[in-house]
C-alpha cells in the first residue's frame, strides 16, 4: 500500500534472522544444561564403578606350606588351645623362605613376608583346627595376598612409578612375577567382603558389620517412623479441626523437612544420649534420630496419598453407618496404602544414605564385630564409607568404592520398588 | 533384655484383657437378651480393656526407664563417705560411673577403692530391687487397668465411642511429635549455646575474626586460650555455597526450561528421572567423589597452568555440592514454570514472539519470585550440607574469597568438635551447639522466606 509498510516488513525480515539465531542459541543452552547434568552423573558413576570393581576380586598366592610341628611350637598331641596359640606366622615365613631360598638379607626377608596378608595365619590356624592330620604335612595352599601385592597383581601399580614413591618395591614385584609365571597366583570373587567386619588391613576389611548395623538402624527407623507418620497424616487429613494447633503442626512439619540433617544429630546427642542416657554408637539412638528426620517425608507423602482417595469411598462407608475412624482404617487407608508405602520407602532410602547425624551420636567407631542387637555399638554403611575414605592406604580406596556400589545397589533397589508400587497401583 | 521382658509381659496382659473383656461383654449381652442389646460390638469392649491395661502401664514403664538411673545415683551417693559427697558434680559423676562399671563387672576390683566396692554392692542390690519392682508395678497397673475396664462393661456403655476418642488422641499425639521435635531441637541447642555464651562473650562469637577452638585442658597450659570468632566460618560456608549455586542455578534452571518448554514428552519422561538420580545419591558418595577425584583433578589442572590450588579447595567442594543441588533446583523451577498459565505463553507466541523470547520476556519475569524462592531453598540446603564439606573442605578457618584456597564451614566445625570423646562441659564442645543454633536459625529463616515467596507466587496464579 504505502512505503512505510514495505519498509517495516523489510526491517522485520532483517531482524528475523537474528531472532532465529538467538532462538537456536537459547535452545542449545538448554540442551547443554541437560547434557551437563548427564555428564556429571556419568562421570560420578563411572568413577565409582571403575575404582570399586577391582575390590570384588581377591588375590591369592599359592604357597607350599610345611606344617612343621616344631616350628609351630606344638607337641605330639596338641589340644585345641595349643593350636590356637601356635606360631603360624612363623610357618608362613619359613615357607616363603623355602620358596625363595636366594633371599638372605634381613630387610629383603621382611619385604618377602609382606607379600602375604596378616589374615593368612588365621586361615592356616582354622585349617589345622578343622583337620589336625595336616600337621607335619607339606601342602600347596592358596594364601591371601597383602593388599599392596594384590594391587600389583591386579595391574594397579606400575613399575614406571619411581620406587621411592610406592610401597611395593621392585624386588617384591620380581617375586610376584615369578609366582605369576609359575601359575601360583589367582584372583577370585571376594566373598570375605560380605562376611567380615572392619579391619585395619584393607584386604581383610568387609562390610558385614556395617550392613548389619544399617539393617538394625533402618529397622528402628521404620518401626517408629512408619506408624507415627501414617497416624499423623491420618489425623491431619481426616480429623484435624482448622485451628491454631493444626496450623502450628503443619508449619512445623514443613520446616522440619528443610532442617539440615546434622541438626537432628545435635538433637540426638543432647536429648537421647546426654539427657536420657541411651547408649552411644547404638542403632537404637541412630534409628530414633533418623526416624525424626524422615517423619516429615512420610507424613507429607502419606497425606498426598490419603488426599487422592476418592471421596465417594468415604461417603459410602459413612453412609452405611461406619464411624469416622472405621471409615479411615477400613476403607481409606487400604486404598491409600500403595502411595503411603511408596513415600515410606523413599524416606527409608533417604535414611539409609544418611550419615551426618549419625556421626554426632558416635556411630563412627571402629567396629570389627557384627552387632547382635539394637543396643550394640555399631556403624552403618555410609559411615563405614566415610571412615574408609579417610584411610590413607590405597587398598581402602577400592573398598570404599565397592561399599558405595553396594549402598547404591540397595538404594536403586528400594527406589525401583517404590516406582513399581506406584506404577502397579496407579491404574485404579 | 529386662526391658523387652517387661514389654512382652505388658503386651501379653493387654491381649488377656482384650479376650476377657470380649468374653464378658458377650456374657453381659446374652444375659440382657442377646448381643443386640449391647451398645457396641464385643470386640470394642475388648479394645477398650486392652487400651486401659496398656496405656497407663506403658506410661509408668517409660517414666521408670527415664528416671531409674538418676534416682539410683541419688540413693547410692547418699550412702557414700562425706568427702565424696562434697565433690563437685563432674568428679562425683566420674567416681559414680566407676562404681557402676565395677558393679556391672566391667572393671576389676584393683581399679576401685573400698568405698566404691561398698557402694557397688549397694548399687547392685538397688538395681535388682528396681528391676523386680518395675516388673511388679507395671504388671499391677496393667492388671488393674484391665480389670477396671472389664468391670465397667454394661449394655449401655458406649465402648466404641470411648475407644475412638482414645484413638483419636493417639493420632493427635503422633502428629504433635513434629512440634515436639522442633521444640527439642530449639531447646537442646539453645541450652548448650547459652552455657557457651556464659564462657565466651556473644559479641566475640558473632564478630570475631579468629577461629581456633583449642582450649587449655589444664589451667597451667600456655598459649591455648582458644578463640571463637564465627565470621571466618560463615565466610567459608557462603563461599562454598556460592560456588555451588554458580554451578547449580544455570544448569538446573536451563534444564528445567528445556525440559518443560522444548523437550518432547518422551524425552522428558526419560531424562527427568535420570537426572533425579543425582538427588538420590548419598552425600557421603559425593564427599568421596569430591575428595578423591575432583580435588586432585583440580589441583593437577591448576599446577599445569601455573595456579596453586589447595588440595582441599573450596572450588572442589562447591563444584560437587553444585552437582548435588542441580536436580533440586531443576524440579523446583520446573514446578514453578509449569504453574505459569498457558494463556500467557499463548498470548506471547500469538504475537509472533519466538519461544526463547516468550521464555525470557514473559515466562521468566512471571516466574521470577517463585524461582528466587526455590533458589533460597537450595541455598539453605547448601549451607546445611555436611558430608561433602567434611570430606572435601579444609579444617583451618581462613577469611578469604579465593575459591582456590581451603576454607572451613559451620558444619565441618560442628563435626570436628563433636566427633570423638569429649568432655561435655568444655567450651569447645559447647561451641558446636552454638554453631548448631546459628545454622538452625539461618536455614530456618531462609526456609520461611522461601516458602512464603513460593506460596505468594502460587496464589497469584490460582
Amino acid at each position: 500500500m504505502n512505503k512505510d509498510t514495505f519498509k517495516n516488513t523489510k526491517r522485520i525480515e532483517a531482524s528475523l534472522k537474528k531472532r532465529y539465531a538467538r532462538e537456536r542459541r537459547f535452545r542449545l543452552y538448554g540442551q547443554l544444561a541437560v547434557l551437563t547434568g548427564f555428564v556429571f552423573l556419568f562421570i560420578l558413576l563411572f568413577d565409582i564403578v571403575s575404582k570399586g570393581s577391582p575390590a570384588f576380586t581377591q588375590q591369592y598366592l599359592k604357597i607350599t606350606v610345611h606344617f612343621d610341628a616344631d616350628s609351630l611350637g606344638l607337641g605330639a598331641s596338641p589340644s585345641e588351645e595349643d593350636i590356637r596359640q601356635a606360631n603360624f606366622s612363623g610357618v608362613i615365613k619359613a615357607s616363603l623362605r623355602d620358596m625363595f631360598p636366594e633371599v638372605t638379607g634381613r630387610s629383603d626377608k621382611r619385604q618377602l613376608y609382606r607379600l602375604v596378608s596378616i589374615g593368612a595365619e588365621y586361615d592356616l590356624r582354622d585349617r589345622v583346627l578343622d583337620d589336625s592330620s595336616l600337621l607335619g604335612e607339606r601342602k600347596d595352599i592358596w594364601l591371601l595376598a597383602h593388599s599392596e601385592a594384590a594391587a600389583y597383581l591386579k595391574g594397579q601399580v606400575s613399575r614406571d612409578i619411581p620406587e621411592a614413591e610406592r610401597k611395593l618395591k621392585d624386588i617384591q614385584m620380581d617375586w610376584l612375577d615369578t609366582l605369576r609365571d609359575d601359575g601360583r597366583t589367582r584372583g577370585s570373587f571376594n566373598t570375605q567382603f560380605f562376611q567380615y567386619g572392619d579391619s585395619r588391613e584393607p584386604e581383610l576389611a568387609g562390610i558385614r558389620a556395617a550392613l548389619q548395623g544399617s539393617f538394625f538402624t533402618l529397622l528402628v527407623t521404620f518401626l517408629l517412623a512408619f506408624p507415627i507418620g501414617v497416624f499423623a497424616a491420618v489425623y491431619l487429613e481426616e480429623f484435624a479441626p482448622r485451628n491454631r494447633i493444626t496450623d502450628l503442626i503443619e508449619i512445623n512439619i514443613n520446616n522440619l523437612a528443610a532442617v539440615p540433617s546434622i541438626v537432628f544429630g545435635l538433637l540426638g546427642l543432647a536429648v537421647f544420649i546426654n539427657f536420657f542416657e541411651l547408649p552411644r554408637s547404638a542403632p537404637l539412638v541412630g534409628g530414633i534420630v533418623l526416624s525424626l528426620m524422615t517423619l516429615p517425608t512420610i507424613i507429607i507423602t502419606s497425606r498426598a496419598a490419603i488426599q487422592s482417595v476418592s471421596p465417594s469411598i468415604r461417603q459410602a462407608a459413612l453412609g452405611v453407618g461406619a464411624s469416622k475412624l472405621q471409615t479411615v482404617f477400613h476403607h481409606v487407608l487400604p486404598v491409600a496404602m500403595p502411595g503411603i508405602l511408596t513415600g515410606s520407602i523413599i524416606g527409608m532410602a533417604q535414611a539409609l544414605g544418611e550419615s551426618a547425624p549419625l556421626l554426632m551420636i558416635g556411630m563412627v567407631a571402629f567396629i570389627m564385630d557384627v552387632p547382635g542387637s539394637v543396643t550394640d555399638p555399631s556403624t552403618v554403611l555410609p559411615v563405614q564409607i566415610y571412615l574408609w575414605a579417610d584411610s590413607p592406604e590405597r587398598g581402602f580406596t577400592e573398598k570404599t568404592s565397592a561399599a558405595i556400589m553396594v549402598l547404591m545397589g540397595f538404594l536403586i533397589l528400594m527406589n525401583a520398588l517404590a516406582i513399581y508400587l506406584r506404577k502397579r497401583f496407579e491404574v485404579k | 533384655m529386662q526391658t523387652s521382658t517387661v514389654f512382652l509381659t505388658l503386651l501379653a496382659l493387654c491381649a488377656v484383657s482384650f479376650f476377657v473383656a470380649r468374653h464378658r461383654s458377650r456374657l453381659v449381652g446374652m444375659a440382657g437378651g442377646g448381643l443386640t442389646t449391647l451398645n457396641s460390638l464385643p470386640k470394642h469392649y475388648g479394645y477398650m480393656a486392652a487400651l486401659w491395661a496398656g496405656l497407663p502401664a506403658l506410661a509408668l514403664f517409660v517414666a521408670w526407664l527415664v528416671l531409674e538411673s538418676t534416682v539410683l545415683q541419688r540413693l547410692v551417693v547418699v550412702t557414700l563417705p562425706a568427702e565424696i559427697q562434697a565433690m563437685p558434680p563432674s568428679e562425683q559423676g566420674l567416681y559414680y560411673n566407676q562404681l557402676v562399671a565395677y558393679a556391672l563387672g566391667n572393671v576389676d576390683a584393683s581399679q576401685v577403692s573400698e568405698a566404691q566396692v561398698q557402694g557397688a554392692r549397694y548399687y547392685s542390690e538397688l538395681a535388682t530391687a528396681s528391676k523386680q519392682l518395675k516388673m511388679l508395678l507395671v504388671s499391677a497397673v496393667a492388671v488393674l487397668g484391665g480389670l477396671l475396664a472389664v468391670l465397667r462393661i454394661r449394655p449401655d456403655f458406649r465402648a466404641r465411642n470411648h475407644v475412638e476418642t482414645i484413638f483419636t488422641s493417639i493420632l493427635f499425639i503422633c502428629s504433635f511429635i513434629a512440634v515436639l521435635t522442633t521444640l527439642g531441637i530449639v531447646l537442646s541447642v539453645l541450652f548448650e549455646a547459652i552455657r557457651f555464651f556464659q564462657v565466651i562473650d556473644i559479641s566475640d562469637f558473632l564478630f570475631g575474626l579468629q577461629w581456633s577452638p583449642q582450649m587449655a585442658i589444664r589451667a597451667d597450659q600456655v598459649g591455648a586460650s582458644g578463640s571463637f570468632g564465627f565470621v571466618p566460618l560463615l565466610a567459608g560456608t557462603l563461599l562454598i555455597s556460592f560456588v555451588a549455586m554458580v554451578i547449580a542455578v544455570p544448569v538446573g534452571l536451563m534444564s528445567a526450561i528445556y525440559l518443560s518448554e522444548y523437550a518432547s514428552r518422551r524425552f522428558r519422561a526419560v531424562t527427568k528421572p535420570v537426572l533425579e538420580i543425582l538427588a538420590g545419591v548419598p552425600t557421603v558418595v559425593y564427599g568421596f567423589f569430591a575428595a578423591l577425584t575432583v580435588a586432585p583433578f583440580l589441583r593437577n589442572l591448576g599446577e599445569s597452568i601455573g595456579l596453586s590450588v589447595a588440595s582441599e579447595s573450596a572450588l572442589a567442594a562447591g563444584l560437587v555440592m553444585g552437582i548435588m543441588i542441580i536436580p533440586f533446583v531443576m524440579s523446583l523451577s520446573d514446578d514453578i514454570i509449569s504453574a505459569v498459565p498457558d494463556t500467557m505463553r499463548e498470548a506471547s507466541l500469538g504475537m509472533g514472539a519466538t519461544m526463547s523470547e516468550t521464555i525470557r520476556k514473559v515466562l521468566l519475569p512471571a516466574a521470577l519470585p517463585g524461582i528466587v524462592g526455590g533458589i533460597l531453598l537450595a541455598v539453605s540446603r547448601a549451607i546445611g550440607e555436611t558430608m561433602i564439606v567434611v570430606m572435601a573442605a579444609g579444617l583451618s578457618a581462613k577469611l578469604t574469597i579465593n575459591p582456590l584456597e581451603a576454607v572451613t564451614t559451620i558444619t565441618v566445625q560442628i563435626v570436628t568438635l563433636l566427633v570423638g570423646d569429649q568432655e561435655f562441659d568444655s567450651p569447645k564442645t559447647l561451641a558446636a551447639f552454638a554453631l548448631g543454633l546459628v545454622l538452625f536459625f539461618v536455614t530456618l529463616m531462609l526456609n520461611i522466606v522461601a516458602l512464603y515467596v513460593v506460596r505468594k507466587y502460587r496464589e497469584q496464579y490460582e
